[in-house]
């Protein structure tokens, strides 16, 4: 089945065409209406009249993370603000949010990209999706919502959390698609079997598109041996619309539309890599108004497939990220980054210098991410309520700037271990 | 006032096999005695709470050793080790509205009772004691 079989079946060389004429408008646009990428490309030494196709791509500037919050709020934008109709927002490392507005338009090309991806993994009209990822501030939410929408079929936005409600309403309304993050998927499975309810035998469940977090064929097997269904893998990012792409019932591979997305792979150095070899994906987005991006990092690693796929889909694919080109974790869903921990620890005086974050996955497939910190020899006082009290409100105030929890082990000085040169403050023991 | 005031060693430890035996072991081979020891346990971490012959000398060397260690003015009660010992000086504070902190109590030498207190305003928690006729020990026997 096919959402848009004309745009999904582009001969290969066609969509390349679509790609260089889209570049092509876009630099121009950029140039024009957008103060940032002005900028960049004059302090680049580019003239959009230099970019006269793909072979030129490698000639623009990457948009990195921390452009989006050194213009927030609207420096990025390329249009008025009154053609935008939506904002998301997310967190920033050191409290400062990113904003990414998005007009009529711009909903449109992301409800189309997901409208071709729910249709790829085998969602249609009679389906019944529940979505249990975030609705709000987070794209996760909205962006599977519109979509479920768009294609007839009947949406239940369940969003986050409350595992019970979530069991009850996916029985009685009969959903047969489930949104979430794979650990979250993990977690109902297990609490759903603690109070005797089978997801194979007692929901109408089928399938469930799993992301927002990296996972691994393991975890893919685990989820649909537990719950009996088949479990698809989402890709996208807040800064390029959010969920974006799926995998189509291959599973082998994430389609990344290409007459709206150019993918490229490349290296450390930013130089695009060999056919087939690993490293960061870079998208940039030809069909995008509000706040397109050029050669936005998005720090995930993987390859990229561009072979034409048994499904019968002619755009590349990505396959499953391998890890992350910078520090940020993902912890439940939500990204964090060891320099928002180290800015709460510094706040607190009590507090000594030297910290650890420990990841663990739990045996119900959640995250537990721990901080350890040295407490400050001065502010030992010998009552156990003091050292309680520091703990917990470091936990509350992590709480409050990363937007998951954490849990929090003060230990004495001198005994987390030091570094020479970059500290290496994070273990993961996660399994993903 | 002052010979009435003990000082307590307090040491932060993480909850974990072998710290008691780091922080004993230390104790030990420079000759320190311990006369009263507890300890609080809180999840991670505990805190060991003792009074020893030699305080300063067990303080600087702990210190020395890399443990969190603070000396804490506590006072040191003793008692006739029979019903209603500790009630005696537990009513005669809270009757004062002096908070108390955390107390242990050991039983030394014959029918005698030692009582180790930590108290939010230990000057005149050492006034209502004083009053109650209960015996201060500037050290622990």
């Amino acid at each position: 089945m096919y959402w848009n079989p004309g745009a999904e079946k582009t001969p290969i060389k066609d969509l390349r065409e679509i790609q260089e004429r889209k570049l092509k408008a876009l630099v121009h646009n950029v140039y024009y209406y957008s103060p940032f990428y002005r900028k960049k490309f004059r302090e680049a030494g580019i003239n959009p009249w230099d970019i006269e196709g793909l072979k030129d791509l490698k000639k623009l500037p990457f948009t990195k993370k921390p452009d989006l919050r050194d213009n927030y709020p609207f420096g990025m934008f390329a249009m008025p603000l009154s053609q935008i109709v939506r904002f998301h927002a997310s967190s920033g490392t050191t409290g400062k949010p990113t904003v990414v507005g998005y007009t009529d338009n711009d909903i449109k090309v992301w409800v189309e990209s997901m409208c071709r991806s729910l249709t790829a993994c085998s969602v249609e009209r009679d389906d019944t999706i529940q979505i249990s990822y975030g609705y709000g501030l987070f794209t996760g939410g909205l962006g599977f919502h519109y979509a479920g929408e768009k294609l007839g079929a009947t949406v239940l936005p369940t969003s986050a959390g409350n595992t019970q409600r979530q069991i009850e309403l996916m029985r009685d309304l009969k959903s047969t698609v489930f949104a979430c993050t794979p650990s979250y998927m993990l977690y109902l499975s297990e609490y759903a079997a603690s109070i005797g309810i089978s997801i194979e035998n007692d929901t109408d469940l089928r399938m469930g598109i799993f992301g927002a977090e990296p996972w691994s064929e393991e975890t893919r097997k685990r989820i649909e041996d537990k719950a009996g269904i088949d479990a698809y893998d989402v890709y996208g990012t807040s800064e390029l619309s959010g969920p974006l792409f799926t995998e189509c019932t291959e599973k082998n591979g994430i389609h990344i539309w290409a007459d709206q997305f150019i993918a490229e792979i490349v290296d450390e150095e930013g130089e695009p890599v060999g056919e087939g070899e690993k490293g960061e994906l870079v998208v940039t987005t030809i069909a995008k108004e509000a706040m397109p991006l050029i050669r936005w990092k998005t720090g995930d690693i993987t390859v990229l497939e561009e072979e034409k796929c048994a499904c019968g889909r002619t755009h590349p694919r990505i396959m499953r990220i391998m890890g992350r080109a910078d520090d940020m974790l993902i912890v439940r869903g939500v990204n964090v980054f060891p320099s928002q921990i180290e800015h709460v620890l510094m706040q607190v005086p009590e507090a000594g210098d030297h910290y650890m974050i420990i990841l663990d996955r739990a045996q119900d497939g959640l995250d537990v991410m721990t901080i350890q910190v040295e407490v400050n020899e001065e502010a030992f006082s010998d009552k156990v309520s003091d050292i309680l009290e520091l703990s917990k409100k470091i936990s509350n105030n992590l709480k409050s700037v990363l937007n998951v929890s954490a849990r929090v082990e003060v230990v004495n000085p001198g005994t987390l271990q030091r570094f020479e040169g970059k500290a290496k403050r994070v273990i993961d023991n996660r399994k993903l | 006032m002052d010979e009435k005031i003990i000082k307590q060693v307090s040491i932060f430890v993480e909850n974990k096999p072998g710290r008691l035996a780091a922080v004993t072991e230390i104790l030990y081979r420079a000759k320190i005695n311990i006369r009263a020891f507890t300890i609080a346990e809180a999840g991670d971490f505990g805190i060991i709470r003792m009074v020893v012959d030699k305080t300063d000398d067990a303080h600087r060397l702990l210190k020395e050793n890399g443990f969190t260690v603070s000396l804490t003015r506590v006072l040191g009660v003793e008692v006739e080790d029979e019903p209603g010992g500790m009630f005696k000086i537990a009513k005669a504070l809270g009757n004062e509205g002096i908070n108390i902190e955390y107390v242990y109590a050991f039983t030394s030498g014959v029918e005698r009772a030692m009582i180790i207190l930590r108290v939010d305003d230990i000057e005149k928690a050492t006034d209502v004691l004083e009053k109650e006729g209960v015996l201060f020990k500037g050290e622990v026997p």
